[in-house]
């Protein structure tokens, strides 16, 4: 499930620079975007029984928050178990900080019908 | 005049054979012997008759005790006037059945008020967890603190009443993302030991939170082994099986085997696969809140052999 590719550290320092630079260097007319694109972090939304968006693309590194807009308690369940949150009732919310490049599967513990993704690039 | 929603076509010539009838205007009677289910005319004979019947228990189910939203502020007002209707009952149910979703976040207050209201009805009371009550850190460890004394593994048990044998089942615990509920293989061999040395015809009655059968695999109604566990049921004359997590009632016959939602005290849920819908908490109009609420008195009638259900509405 998980690719657990080793990161080659001079590369990995390098994506990164570019990274930033192409955060604070252009500045982006799209106020929504550039707030979307804050580095480290990124958020899913569970409304109406779905992860949104169902599949996160992030770089390594990256805080992932999901928070739970339903009236029914969800959970986030990795598929893999390697990580699970408490049960988060209406307006909660649950982070995992992703350290290592992979492709993470995850349920609702709750409603296992409920499936969503993280893509974690170096 | 049909409460049977389950509306997929392949199940009609199933569901034919299978007729209602609202019962002194309280609910559903369903008598299942000899592993067809049929109405019955409800008359004073009737009711006679079931007064005098070997067993009688109740099945109350989605008490979601702390869930406070919209669809529902007041969950332990709903709990507290199905449990008036249970003691309000012609007959007093020699024990209660709870199948699931006693609570709504798994905290220790909710399963302390969920027991402190069943001590009311002052009789013993067999629970099932439902996967809101397997969301603390030990994965249902709490429940089974509280609810588990008697049972197995998860939670797992059988006992016999008057010449019934009872199966409670657990398929909630550690789902995985296959979607729906599910036993595991330890305990369906349980099952099949459990039942290897009874006589094919002891009445079986089986129950567990989530259903048993497929009412909507979309949204997660369903177990994926529960037809790899129901087959040491199989030879047996009469298995009548009780769930919960649906919040609605929806009856099935497959062969010997019968299946049987039934009602939350909490909130509503939409009926299987409405467009749009989810399969989340439900608000309706106030004043029909207790229209979609309920509780399921179960009675064994003298001479007949067979299980009567009646579906009762709060209203």
């Amino acid at each position: 499930m998980l690719t657990l590719t080793p990161v080659r550290p001079v590369l990995a320092i390098a994506v990164l620079a570019v990274l930033s630079a192409a955060a604070s260097l252009s500045p982006d007319p799209r106020g929504a975007a550039a707030e979307a694109a804050t580095p480290g972090k990124a958020t899913v939304k569970i409304a109406n029984f779905d992860f949104g968006p169902a599949t996160i693309t992030v770089p390594a590194g990256t805080s992932v928050t999901w928070t739970n807009n339903d009236d029914d308690a969800h959970s986030v369940v990795a598929d893999s178990k390697a990580f699970r949150s408490a049960p988060l009732d209406t307006g909660e919310s649950y982070s995992f900080t992703f350290a290592t490049p992979g492709t993470y599967a995850y349920h609702c513990g709750l409603h296992p019908q409920m499936h969503g993704k993280v893509v974690v690039t170096r | 005049m049909t409460n049977d929603t389950n509306h997929r076509p392949a199940d009609a010539g199933r569901r034919d054979a299978m007729k209602c009838m609202a019962w002194a205007g309280a609910g559903v009677l369903w008598t299942i012997g000899g592993g067809v289910a049929s109405s019955v005319l409800a008359t004073a004979a009737d009711a006679a008759t079931r007064k005098a019947g070997s067993l009688d228990f109740v099945q109350i189910s989605d008490t979601h005790i702390g869930f406070d939203k919209a669809a529902n502020p007041d969950t332990l007002g709903t709990m507290r006037e199905a449990i008036g209707k249970i003691k309000a009952m012609p007959v007093k149910p020699s024990f209660i059945i709870h199948t699931g979703d006693l609570t709504h976040l798994s905290k220790p207050d909710e399963f302390d008020t969920v027991a402190q209201m069943m001590k009311d009805l002052n009789v013993p009371v067999f629970y099932t967890p439902g996967e809101h009550d397997t969301l603390d850190e030990g994965n249902g460890k709490l429940f089974l603190q509280h609810f588990g004394k008697g049972s197995w593994g998860t939670g797992w048990r059988s006992f016999d009443v008057s010449g019934v044998h009872f199966i409670g089942l657990v398929n909630v615990v550690n789902l995985n993302p296959d979607g729906q509920g599910h036993l595991g293989p330890e305990q369906i061999a349980w099952l099949a030991k459990d039942v290897a040395h009874l006589p094919s015809s002891t009445p079986i009655v089986v129950y567990a939170h989530m259903p048993l059968f497929d009412a909507y695999v979309p949204w997660g109604w369903g177990t994926i082994d529960a037809q790899q566990a129901l087959m040491p049921l199989r030879r047996f004359g009469s298995v009548t099986v009780l769930n919960g997590h649906i919040h609605q009632v929806i009856t099935k016959t497959e062969g010997n085997i019968s299946f049987h939602t039934t009602r939350s005290t909490a909130y509503p849920q939409a009926a299987a696969g409405t467009p749009g819908a989810s399969p989340g908490p439900l608000k309706v109009p106030a004043d029909q809140l207790r229209h979609v609420l309920g509780v399921r008195d179960i009675t064994r009638l003298h001479g007949r052999g067979a299980l009567a259900l009646v579906d009762e509405t709060l209203a």
